[in-house]
């Protein structure tokens, strides 16, 4: 059996893919201000929710290296959002209808 | 492994960064678990109170909460580029880019100091007679602010504290090139604070 230590480097990510990720986030954020100027009506809160999904997925993959990691890193968040989202959906079944 | 060979006192003998970072990864879950938590309280009283929740939001200066946004999404920024920074072995850059994190978060801190200020003087705080005397949903929605905004705050200064020490761990060599896990473990957490924040941002600033 190889006495193998797990801990030659990770990834190393270039600063230039870390400031294109920010460069969207800032405009992910720009746009999420400028549509809330918008009357969406109830469509307001999906979009800015959407955006806002897509920014932490930026900041997820990229900024915390999901991308990079073992695959069972990115099955291990899905199960932890996966959950919260059970305990959303639950209970606005709940309160949706009683 | 080798038998019969002796070894001088092992030091990190076995190092498993992945399980490392896979334990902190396990700790964010429960903190995402905590904060969500907090969201569906969120979710369900604006379900229940939409105009309260949209008069409250009003109160709300978005200029700041956007400027708010972009020293968070900066300071995570400067943060993921100390780690790269040490990875080349650029131990000074990597000293600047996490104390320059540090500065973001203070400055994130202070803002929200100034926010929460200016609400006190206008007398919205829990319990306040001109908070208690508005529409529940009013009241129920700057609760909320209060808590959920005062908890991440917390969080940033936890986070604030951890980065610090990771800074004076790679400033004496002990967090470096070939072992900067410690590093890789502060970002993380501050990372999730920053996420948190991209979720609050909207929320709360921008309901119309």
């Amino acid at each position: 059996m190889t006495h193998h230590d797990q801990h030659h480097g990770t990834h190393v990510v270039g600063f230039a893919r870390y400031v294109l990720i920010w460069l969207g986030l800032l405009s992910l954020t720009g746009i999420t201000v400028a549509l809330a100027g918008i009357d969406l009506g109830r469509w307001v809160i999906v979009t800015a929710l959407g955006i806002a999904a897509v920014k932490s997925a930026l900041v997820l993959g990229t900024f915390m290296h999901l991308k990079f990691e073992q695959p069972v890193f990115r099955l291990f968040v899905a199960v932890a959002a996966v959950t919260l989202l059970i305990f959303f959906v639950l209970t606005f079944f709940d309160y949706a209808f009683h | 492994m080798s038998t019969g060979t002796l070894h001088a006192a092992p030091h990190a003998a076995h190092r498993d960064d992945v399980g490392s970072r896979m334990g902190m990864w396990l700790f964010l879950f429960t903190e995402l678990i905590l904060f969500g938590g907090l969201f569906i309280v969120y979710a369900v009283y604006r379900f229940q109170h939409p105009d309260g929740f949209r008069l409250g939001a009003v109160e709300l200066d978005t200029l700041v909460g956007t400027v708010n946004t972009i020293i968070l999404l900066t300071s995570s920024l400067t943060v993921a580029m100390s780690i790269t920074a040490l990875q080349q072995g650029r131990k000074h850059l990597s000293l600047a880019l996490i104390g320059t994190t540090i500065l973001f978060a203070l400055a994130f801190l202070v803002n929200k100091y100034f926010e929460w200020g200016h609400k006190f003087e206008l007398g919205l705080y829990p319990g306040s007679p001109q908070l208690t005397s508005r529409p529940q949903g009013e009241i129920l929605y700057f609760g909320l602010y209060y808590v959920m905004t005062g908890l991440h705050a917390l969080h940033v200064i936890i986070g604030m504290a951890v980065l610090a020490f990771v800074m004076v761990f790679v400033a004496r060599g002990s967090v470096n090139k070939d072992s900067y896990v410690k590093l890789e473990a502060g970002g993380l957490y501050w990372h999730l604070v920053d996420i948190i924040w991209i979720f609050l941002f909207p929320l709360f600033y921008l309901i119309h």
